[in-house]
């Protein structure tokens, strides 16, 4: 067990790889109560969360969900989110663990001149994620809703085990699969059903180490790493997060200059060629020993088996196919810049 | 949870072990080191010929997770290196005292402050408890 953002939690139940690739060909369990769940309430619940999140949330309908930043005014990340449209005036808003305190103070700090209420239920609602290709077939035995037809990011009502709360289909995996909510007096019940149903198919338990290799082939981005209170989502390439024109909003002015004059740095794949493995902090310099960046993430992939990262480079230094060092203690190690992401998710779209 | 710690073997608070005879020392890391550490993917050996003091960093193993330091539980030049590991990293998880051991080296001077199995064995039972 390590200790993550205040919570006890695993690093592996058995074993990172074996949960890994557990969850790509047949399904994984998560326990990811850790995260921060808060909602939203009110007439201005919608005009709030606009005005904190960089997407648009007016384009999310009543039973979906989607992705998105919450940026101090300079641009840098308070933290990537994800708002789920539960009613007409009612949202969900799920928070990285180690941001939980930061992110419930800084949504209380804007939230004055809304007619809202916020309310905390990080520790009162529990968060399952049941991800993986048989994700769908163990979740139908689970539970009366019609999870077979709920489509991609959508939320719905549903009782599981059990345990009434809402079941989306959402993740952080790069598969197919659904995230849980249900009361925390009912995890017990829920998470050992789902074994059950899982265990013919395959479903394992998975901890935290194969919650980030997962993420890491899909090129999902993780705070404290690919995003930060210094990096702005253009340089981290999720530009496509930030919807300029929906009207004002936390962070839109210094985002709209960085985005005229072009990121100053960019996230960049890397195939490790030479023996090594890049960690988070290594130095990447070009072949001539010019530093242009750091390492953001780096580890060998189990499912493509090789030693892939992501560093965060100066913008115009390196295309795809060029090659690079990276300084694994000290020595340098050739590396070739690669196409991101790593792994293509197979979401069921 | 229960970690072979062979007798006949002393051990560092870093988890290495070493088998010393005459003035010959075998080294690797411990059961509960390759349990804590998980799956084992990569293994950096010292060269032959340099020489290291009881407590220097000597090699790295890494998980998917992270990568750990190996520290030289004597002090003494490398006579050799377990090359299989370089392929088969995974030995040092399926058999850490035998075909898992690492580096032999020729001792320059008597380690001190290595433990017996027993004295291994509360400090693991120690760690274990304070995580």
């Amino acid at each position: 067990m390590v200790e993550f953002g205040g919570w006890e939690m695993p690093v592996q139940y058995t074993s990172i790889i074996e949960e890994h690739h557990a969850t790509r060909n047949a399904a994984g369990l998560f326990d990811i109560s850790h995260m921060g769940r808060f909602f939203a309430s009110g007439p201005d619940a919608e005009r709030f969360l606009q005005y904190v999140d960089t997407y648009d949330v007016s384009a999310i309908s009543v039973g979906q969900s989607a992705y998105g930043i919450m940026c101090y005014e300079d641009g840098g990340v308070v933290d990537d989110i994800f708002v789920y449209h539960l009613a007409p005036d009612r949202f969900m808003v799920v928070v990285n663990a180690g941001n939980a305190d930061k992110d419930w103070e800084w949504l209380q700090q804007h939230a004055r001149g809304f007619n809202i209420e916020l309310e905390n239920r990080s520790v009162d609602l529990a968060m399952l994620a049941l991800q993986g290709p048989k994700a769908e077939t163990i979740l139908a035995r689970l539970t009366a809703a019609d999870v077979v037809n709920l489509p991609f990011h959508g939320i719905i009502e549903a009782t599981v085990a059990g345990a009434h709360g809402w079941v989306s289909r959402t993740g952080y995996t790069g598969e197919d699969g659904f995230e849980i909510f249900i009361p925390a007096s009912q995890i017990h019940q829920v998470w050992d059903a789902a074994l059950d149903a899982g265990r013919e198919d395959g479903l394992k338990p998975v901890g935290l180490g194969a919650r980030d290799s997962l993420r890491f082939e899909a090129g999902l981005a993780l705070y404290g790493h690919e995003i930060d209170s210094d990096i702005n989502p253009y340089e981290a390439k999720l530009g496509w997060v930030v919807k300029l024109d929906k009207g004002d909003f936390v962070g839109a002015e210094a985002l709209r200059r960085i985005k005229e004059q072009g990121p100053r740095r960019k996230l960049i794949g890397l195939e490790m060629i030479g023996r090594g493995i890049a960690r988070q902090g290594y130095a990447v310099a070009t072949v001539e020993g010019r530093t242009i960046g750091a390492v953001t993430s780096g580890m060998p992939s189990p499912t493509l088996g090789k030693n892939l990262a992501y560093a965060l480079v100066e913008a115009d230094a390196v295309r795809v196919g060029d090659e690079v060092d990276v300084l694994v203690r000290e020595k340098p190690v050739r590396a070739q810049v690669v196409k991101t992401p790593f792994y293509k998710p197979r979401y069921k779209k | 949870m229960a970690y072979q710690t062979p007798e006949g073997l002393q051990y560092a608070k870093t988890h290495e072990w070493v088998k010393i005879a005459g003035d010959e020392a075998t080294m690797g890391i411990t059961d509960y080191a390759q349990h804590a550490l998980g799956d084992i993917v990569f293994v950096e050996l010292p060269e032959v010929g340099k020489t290291f003091s009881q407590g220097d960093t000597i090699g790295v193993v890494e998980s998917v997770k992270a990568a750990s330091d190996i520290y030289a539980p004597v002090s003494g030049e490398v006579i050799a290196v377990n090359e299989a590991l370089l392929d088969a990293p995974e030995i040092l998880n399926q058999d850490p005292y035998e075909r898992g051991w690492i580096v032999r080296l020729r001792l320059s001077a008597q380690p001190s402050g290595l433990m017996d199995a027993a004295a291994y064995e509360q400090h693991v039972a120690e760690e274990e408890a304070g995580h």
